[in-house]
């Protein structure tokens, strides 16, 4: 019960920071589009990190 | 060695039945992929049994959850389909896989063909001395004495311990596959190169791919001096990962990259590279981090030790693991919509619902494959070049003097 | 984590870790690095032949550039060449038209020369023949006249008057 609990506020928590990645890259795509690679390659690589700091905490809590 | 015998174990243990032997012939005529007819004729005769104490087709939630768990799991024979015959009998199609044991006896091999299909650890099979049970895709050997296996509340053997099971399982098998292809492709599109120098037919799909990786993944993180060295691995992880992310999408179930050992494998090699590869400057920035306060500098160190030797390949092996077994385990439970749902919705809507679903899930999983093999090579890539980078070169200095950080002097704070 | 560490194969962690050494092994050596090989030389194959496709276009360049030089050299050559050689066309018509200017003249005045001395000459003739005629005229005349005394008299008296009176 309290584990679900945990996944649940993890995946808040991973859904939140993908959205802050996700929107401000978008941002910057638009602010400046000759970057757009970049921008993508950092921003893939940031999510990658949260995405394994979520799945991480999802199989310690599991 | 334990082909020879595996013959014998077929003859005793199973019904063979004409008919299934021909529905495998087509299966594999279809398939027409030669390496696997090679295999199937080394390890067995395609092999059919019938389940009496079977509980038929799978349609309950609490069935549904149990299959999805099990082909998550690895197995120990090669389950292509089941159907159910004239006779009422649960009919599985599929071939043994050989078994490879090191117990308390030594090393012990047979066909898991042995185990008669079983997973609860009721069939006990005795050899050398030492008897095994295999409890959700796991062979346990039992304690001396014990006549059956015992198990608690979370289904784990009580009185029966793990063995190094070093056998030739369905992953195994899936890794033999796609490694022998890769060694086909690219050594075929190794040798196109003496004769011309653009590829032609199936190596001119492949030609980008590896440029890919060389210039988008190895070049910019490790370093256009340094990158050589590393990009033999790069390619071999990120094409090993993908085809097998690929190979996990098709019917014939192949979990590879979504079993922790394959994962776990793939990212103590990446350790054990920029661990040996990395200069004086890394590890001089791991265990005593200039210009900071000394007394920081002890607690920074465990810090970047547990970063270097425990976060970052952990969560390596963890990401790809658990993207991978979530995606399968998305697919099969929005196939399995098609049952759940079939007294709300019908069998028309049920059926519907869950093709439109899992259609979609599964185009985003083609996504996922190609993505977490990018990943997973890219921060590979990225942690070499952390290891190699040189930290003592030439900053570039603007009007004021300033110093105008550069790729080097960022790519830290990525990580 | 525990189902997590319940799931781990260290079997197959370890098959994985020898098959995956022995593909990396394997594909370095028959794949990579002749592939890596290859397409190292195909670039630099590439650039070489765009420095030298570079390096073609500047000598064209070059090329066309003295050649430019050169037909406009040539063409002004021409032109001199054209101009020097109207010039000497004119000075030889001037100088031709001149010389048959002064040859004519002196032609003329030879002429003239030798019509005057002709002229002279027949003038001369005419004179002689006339004087010749006239005293032979004169002669017979005279013979006629003085035939007779009478007449030779009379003549001698108009003399003699003639003489008075002057």
């Amino acid at each position: 019960m309290y584990n679900l609990i945990g996944a649940g506020l993890i995946v808040i928590g991973a859904g939140i920071g993908l959205g802050q990645i996700g929107g401000k890259a978008m941002e910057g795509i638009a602010r400046q589009p000759e970057a757009t690679g970049k921008i993508q390659t950092a921003m893939i690589i940031i999510a990658a990190l949260l995405e394994g700091l979520a799945f991480g905490a999802l199989f310690l809590g599991k | 060695m334990y082909y020879v015998k595996n013959d014998y174990f077929c003859a005793k243990f199973l019904k063979l039945k004409i008919f299934d032997i021909e529905i495998m012939r087509e299966v594999l005529n279809s398939a027409k992929n030669g390496m696997l007819l090679v295999f199937l004729c080394l390890s067995a005769q395609v092999f059919a049994w019938s389940d009496t104490q079977d509980e038929g087709a799978v349609s309950t939630e609490e069935e549904i959850k149990e299959y999805i768990d099990h082909h998550v799991k690895d197995a120990h024979d090669f389950h292509l389909f089941s159907y159910t015959n004239d006779a009422g009998e649960r009919v599985h199609v599929g071939f043994p896989l050989p078994v490879i044991l090191w117990s308390s006896e030594g090393l012990v091999t047979f066909m898991s063909s042995a185990f008669h299909h079983d997973d609860a650890g009721e069939v006990i099979v005795e050899r050398k001395g030492a008897r095994f049970v295999k409890v959700h895709s796991k062979i346990y050997e039992l304690e001396a004495g014990a006549t059956q296996v015992d198990l608690d509340a979370k289904d784990h053997p009580t009185n029966a311990h793990k063995v190094l099971d070093f056998s030739i399982t369905k992953s195994v098998v899936g890794i033999l596959l796609v490694g022998l292809f890769m060694l086909w492709a690219f050594s075929s599109l190794a040798r196109q190169y003496k004769n011309k120098s653009v590829p032609t037919g199936f190596g001119r799909v492949l030609e980008p791919l590896v440029l890919y990786v060389r210039d988008e993944i190895a070049k910019p993180n490790i370093g256009e001096k340094k990158y050589r060295q590393f990009t033999g691995y790069l390619l071999t992880v990120f094409f090993f990962i993908w085809i097998l992310n690929l190979l996990g999408l098709t019917p014939f179930g192949f979990n590879v990259t979504g079993q922790l050992a394959v994962t776990a494998a793939l990212a103590v090699v990446t350790l054990v590279i920029y661990t040996v590869s990395g200069n004086k400057d890394y590890w001089m920035h791991m265990l005593w981090m200039p210009g900071v306060p000394v007394l920081i500098r002890p607690v920074l160190a465990v810090i970047e030790l547990a970063g270097a030797f425990l976060i970052k390949p952990f969560s390596l092996l963890v990401r790809l693991f658990a993207n991978i077994s979530a995606g399968h385990i998305v697919v099969m439970s929005l196939i399995a919509i098609m049952f759940t749902l079939q007294d709300s919705l019908g069998a028309v809507g049920a059926t519907g619902l869950s093709l439109v679903l899992s259609f979609f899930i599964t185009l985003i999983e083609v996504l996922v494959a190609f993505l977490q093999a990018y990943i997973f090579t890219m921060l590979s890539a990225l942690f070499i070049g952390m290891a190699v980078a040189e930290h003592d070169h030439e900053h570039h200095h603007d009007t004021e003097g300033h110093k105008v950080p550069d790729a080097e002097d960022v790519r830290g704070d990525f990580i | 984590m525990e189902t997590l560490i319940n799931d781990f194969s260290p079997g197959l962690f370890i098959v994985q870790t020898i098959l995956l050494l022995g593909l990396i092994f394997l594909l370095v050596k028959f794949a990579w690095k002749p592939i890596m090989n290859s397409l190292d030389e195909r670039e630099t194959g590439i650039q070489d032949a765009l420095a030298a496709a570079e390096k073609a276009r500047a000598d064209m360049q070059n090329l066309q550039a003295d050649n430019e030089k050169m037909i406009q050299e040539a063409r002004a050559e021409r032109e001199a060449m054209l101009k020097e050689a109207r010039e000497i066309k004119d000075k030889m018509i001037a100088d031709s038209k001149e010389q048959a200017k002064i040859e004519g003249d002196k032609m003329i005045q030879q002429a003239q020369a030798t019509i005057e001395s002709e002229k002279m000459a027949a003038v001369a003739e005419i004179k002689g023949q006339v004087a010749e005629l006239s005293v032979s005229i004169a002669e017979k005349l005279i013979k006629e006249q003085l035939a007779g005394k009478d007449k030779q008299m009379k003549l001698v008296d108009t003399l003699l008057g003639d003489i008075k009176l002057s």
